[in-house]
């Protein structure tokens, strides 16, 4: 790999843009994708790799090209800064997400509690209106407090979010989903929150909490056959 | 040494850091291989590894081969598996097969 195709590719995960490094086998010989002088097919195959996020070889023609599909990172929206966020933010960020905690309580937002972590002191509709989640972003609703939970799962259910999480038991749960309701989300569309958050494993200490949360993630995130929530 | 996946970055430290760094990437997989097309696995003459092409069977062969092509400067395209004449050696416990692209960060 030459230094001009690895600047070009850490630029362009700087700039969190979608990019393919196609590399033509065994030769070795390299170029980024999409690119306005690549061949139409090689540029078609890039765009598929991105959109299907998978990386692999196609053979175009005589030539076999190795197509390495660069995407930014996946996005997690956390909402309160709580314990169990504590234990959950180092279990995501080695998963590849890029974790934005948010909380309006400074003392529970702290750089102290939170190191080398993307905070926001924003009001959750507010932050997640700037945040603009698409179908690469996890949000998860840990708070415990209608008052900054529900303004949150409103946005998220406004959103192409691939996975909406909530804090809270089966009651809690079900006394949401119907201030929710009141706020005009369909049942269909309330089914998308995931609650009580997190995979079954009978968790009960902080880590163990966010253990099951960073796992539903990964397991709605790679579309594994999930068994349904205990209706509410 | 970093969990991430992103192995690159590291390898691209490790350079800019005066190491001499191959990189070895999953190209195509068959059957139950472990790790996916597009892992990767980096590797310095002075034996630091970062990363991974497979559950750990066949990454002390690809680091053999990732000193070879540091000091030729040549790309090599290996395939490990069970038709492979190494599988004996290095071959996949699972059953799977995979290809992987060893290049030199130049």
């Amino acid at each position: 790999m030459t230094p001009e195709i690895l600047a070009a590719l850490e630029q362009a995960k700087q700039e969190k843009r979608p990019v393919v490094l196609a590399t033509r086998l065994p030769s070795g010989e390299q170029r980024l994708l999409p690119g306005p002088n690549a061949p139409a097919d090689l540029n078609a195959a890039a765009n598929r790799a991105l959109d299907r996020d998978e990386s692999g070889t196609v053979k175009l023609g005589d030539t076999d090209w190795f197509l390495h599909a660069y995407n930014p990172p996946l996005r997690l929206i956390v909402v309160g800064a709580v314990h169990i966020a504590q234990a959950l933010v180092p279990f995501a960020v080695p998963c590849g997400f890029s974790v934005t905690v948010v909380d309006p309580r400074r003392s529970f937002a702290s750089d102290d509690r939170f190191p080398d972590t993307v905070i926001s002191n924003e009001w959750p509709d507010e932050a997640l209106d700037k945040f603009a989640p698409d179908s690469r972003t996890a949000i998860v609703t840990l708070t415990h407090d209608p008052k900054l939970d529900d303004p949150a799962l409103d946005r998220a259910l406004k959103s192409q979010a691939f996975y909406i999480g909530a804090l809270g038991s089966r009651r809690t749960h079900a006394a949401r989903l119907s201030r929710l309701r009141e706020l005009g989300h369909q049942d269909s569309a309330l089914a998308r929150i995931r609650g009580p958050v997190g995979l079954n494993i009978e968790a009960v200490t902080a880590p163990e909490i966010a253990l099951s949360i960073i796992a539903e993630i990964v397991a709605v995130r790679r579309n594994a056959s999930l068994p349904a929530k205990p209706t509410p | 040494m970093s969990m991430s996946e992103d192995v690159l970055s590291t390898a691209a430290a490790w350079r800019a850091a005066g190491e001499q760094v191959a990189i070895a990437t999953v190209t195509e997989t068959w059957g139950s291989s472990p790790r996916p097309a597009g892992s990767q696995m980096a590797v310095t003459k002075s034996g630091r590894m970062a990363g991974s092409v497979s559950g750990g069977c066949i990454e002390g062969a690809v680091a053999d081969a990732a000193m070879k092509t540091i000091d030729s400067g040549t790309p090599q395209l290996l395939d490990f598996g069970v038709s492979h004449e190494r599988a004996w050696e290095v071959g996949l416990a699972c059953g799977g097969k995979v290809k992987v692209f060893v290049e030199k960060l130049s």
